[in-house]
């Protein structure tokens, strides 16, 4: 491990800045630390409080951050005893004054522990070391400007520099650790559109039946025969925001509204469609006018189809469920993103008699609507709604993609379990390593 | 015409899907402001957007009231009731502390918040009993199910069944978790295909149009 060492210097114990550190011409320290592995066992290094780094320590920008940290990788020690330590020392100046970052013992903070992917990591030796210096002087690190750092060694009374390191931190315009999330990103947007195009040349795609959606006719037929208007709520979904789980389920809730108004517009049902969110009431105005052009009933659509209650959670509950007890609709829809309020709109629909079909991605409460409705898309089904109640190609050849994506990650899955089962009984950490391209990094 | 009403709104659903998408794998410092950028506009938007909310509340209310609709006196109540906590809330400067508004508040929409939700008690245990009827094999087996998990998550069942609370975190831990991420699976891919239709234009319906071939 000595046979490296170039660059590095024997220090006394108080000095620590780099004018002060006796500095031996590179050969010299060769000689002397070769001398010491080859005439003294490890052993006898821990003994006598002896720590010995190697030259390989190196200071690098953090690659794939958004700047303001620098790390800094170094080999071990020969030998590591309880009472070694390291310590890490940062300037902004080559010459000083140095300030103290951290000190831990010498047995911490292995590379091989470090939460990261294998595509970033170098090959791993298991003695070498890694921290991350993210501040100065308890000031976050300014990025584009040079510091300058220091590993310190320390062992009983014996104390080693490495040489003044440097490196300068730099924001960064990818993220690597995310490089298996995008380029799964990547292949199934691509299977996605490639299933789009499949379908517009083959479009006798076949579509299992999804009984939620079949009953979609039953239940609009059912408030025609009784006279009855339906109900379709769109969900408590805002689309006011791209990190909203809420987004797509809203979406996809406007998009079935779409076809429901359509079909109550052929029929000549009354439709009421009462918002939480004043912009998806603007979408939906839209979608539901253009409904029943298509349907040719422009005459039958009335501006206060769709209409504003609260964006508080409770008064819009309330509001609905007094709707649905005075008016009695034949007929509820439950689509989109839903939270505490499911229920209480669900049971007050049971209470009415009302045929109730749900459809929601809020995992939480999938429960209260299979319980208290008639029938209920259950997750990705409501996606799939669109495309099976529209039978338009484009739409029915994402459900292909999906399909494709679904079948990767199925075989990804099987196959995961059992390599990494195998890997475990016969120590074959290759296999565990091999699918950190199925895990998320952040 | 059509391009202000189709192909614009096509061109910015393009162009901020996949500068979002991308803003995920960037970490930048750019890429964090354009994305605080985004949510001031959302702001923004959503606070116009409440000009619409509002006017649409009152036109449905005032027609209502208007041709004495069943229920019409509701709509006199709601007025009333927006009135009066507007005028108290300008009234109060916005402050809520020791004011009339604040008053208002903590005492009618909270109490009538706190009313509905305490509803959902009642409606569990309804919901509860016609779904835990054991008249079909997987009633049955979600009775059972819900017995053990309930029966596990009390010092009572413990006590009378040692173990149970074990049988219960299985049942919560691996069949109940196995099924969730089964379910976000399904969901994620749906979510993603359903991003690439928006972005990409194929799905258009939420415009207000009619989808055509030309994507």
């Amino acid at each position: 491990m000595g046979l490296g060492m170039k660059g590095w210097g024997l220090a006394s114990r108080a000095e620590n800045t780099p004018e002060k550190t006796r500095r031996f011409p590179s050969w010299w320290v060769q000689i002397i630390i070769t001398l010491h592995v080859i005439s003294f066992p490890c052993r006898s290094f821990a003994l006598d409080g002896m720590v010995v780094l190697t030259v390989e320590a190196v200071a690098f920008d953090m690659p794939g951050d958004g700047g303001g940290s620098i790390g800094l990788r170094w080999d071990g020690l020969l030998e590591e005893t309880a009472e070694a330590r390291y310590q890490i020392f940062l300037s902004d100046r080559a010459e000083g004054e140095f300030h103290l970052v951290v000190t831990f013992p010498a047995k911490t903070h292995y590379e091989k522990d470090r939460p990261a992917p294998w595509w970033l990591m170098r090959a791993q030796r298991p003695h070498t070391h890694f921290f991350q210096v993210s501040a100065y002087a308890e000031a976050a690190l300014v990025d584009g400007t040079e510091y300058f750092l220091k590993v310190v060694a320390l062992a009983g009374k014996t104390r080693i520099e490495s040489p003044v390191l440097s490196a300068t931190p730099q924001a960064n315009w990818f993220h690597w650790a995310k490089l298996n999330n995008f380029l799964f990103m990547l292949a199934f947007s691509a299977g996605v559109l490639f299933s789009i195009r499949y379908a517009r040349t083959n479009p006798n795609i076949f579509l299992r039946r999804i009984p939620g959606i079949d009953a979609v006719e039953e239940a609009v037929g059912r408030a025609t025969e009784m006279g009855r208007p339906i109900l379709y709520l769109t969900g408590s979904g805002e689309l006011t925001g791209s990190g909203d789980a809420s987004n797509l389920s809203t979406i996809a809730a406007t998009v079935i509204l779409g076809e429901v108004a359509k079909r109550a517009a052929v029929y000549g049902t009354e439709i009421k469609v009462p918002h939480r969110s004043a912009i998806v009431m603007a979408i939906s105005q839209e979608i539901v006018r253009e409904a029943y052009l298509t349907a040719g009933r422009p005459d039958a659509y009335s501006e206060d189809i769709n209409f504003f209650i609260a964006a508080d959670q409770f008064a819009y509950t309330a509001a609905v469920d007094g709707i649905m007890l005075r008016e009695r609709p034949a007929a509820n829809f439950f689509i989109g993103y839903y939270f505490a309020e499911s229920l209480l709109l669900a049971e007050t629909g049971v209470s009415t008699g009302a045929i109730q079909i749900a459809g929601t991605d809020a995992e939480h409460q999938l429960p209260f609507f299979i319980t208290s409705c008639d029938y209920t898309l259950i997750g990705e089904e409501l996606y799939a709604a669109s495309a099976y109640l529209s039978r338009d190609p484009a739409l029915v050849g994402t459900l292909r993609g999906q399909d494709l994506g679904k079948g990767f990650l199925l075989v990804g899955l099987v196959l995961g379990v059992l390599l990494i089962t195998v890997g475990v009984l016969f120590g074959l950490p290759i296999f565990e390593t091999a699918f950190q391209v199925f895990h998320d990094f952040r | 015409m059509l391009f202000w009403q189709r192909t614009l709104p096509v061109l910015i659903t393009f162009v901020f899907g996949i500068a979002l998408v991308l803003q995920y794998y960037v970490p930048h410092p750019a890429s964090e402001n354009f994305l605080q950028e985004i949510s001031v506009w959302n702001q923004i938007i959503a606070g116009f957007a409440i000009v619409l909310g509002v006017g649409s509340l009152l036109s449905t209310h005032y027609l209502k009231i208007k041709h004495q609709e069943s229920g019409w006196g509701y709509s006199g109540v709601l007025f009333v009731s927006m009135f009066v906590m507007f005028g108290a809330g300008l009234w109060a400067e916005g402050k809520a502390e020791g004011t009339v508004f604040g008053w208002l508040y903590d005492y009618v929409l909270v109490a009538l918040q706190g009313t509905m939700f305490s509803l959902l008690a009642f409606f569990v245990a309804s919901a509860a009993y016609r779904a835990f009827r054991a008249r079909t094999l997987e009633a049955t087996i979600l009775l059972s199910a819900a017995v053990i998990v309930m029966a596990g998550r009390v010092p009572l069942g413990e006590y009378l069944l040692p173990g149970i609370g074990q049988i219960s975190d299985w049942i919560m831990n691996v069949p109940n978790t196995a099924a969730q991420r089964g379910l976000l699976i399904g969901v994620s891919l749906g979510g993603i295909a359903i991003s690439v239709k928006i972005i990409f234009g194929i799905e258009r319906a939420y415009l207000g149009g009619r989808q055509d071939d030309s994507a």
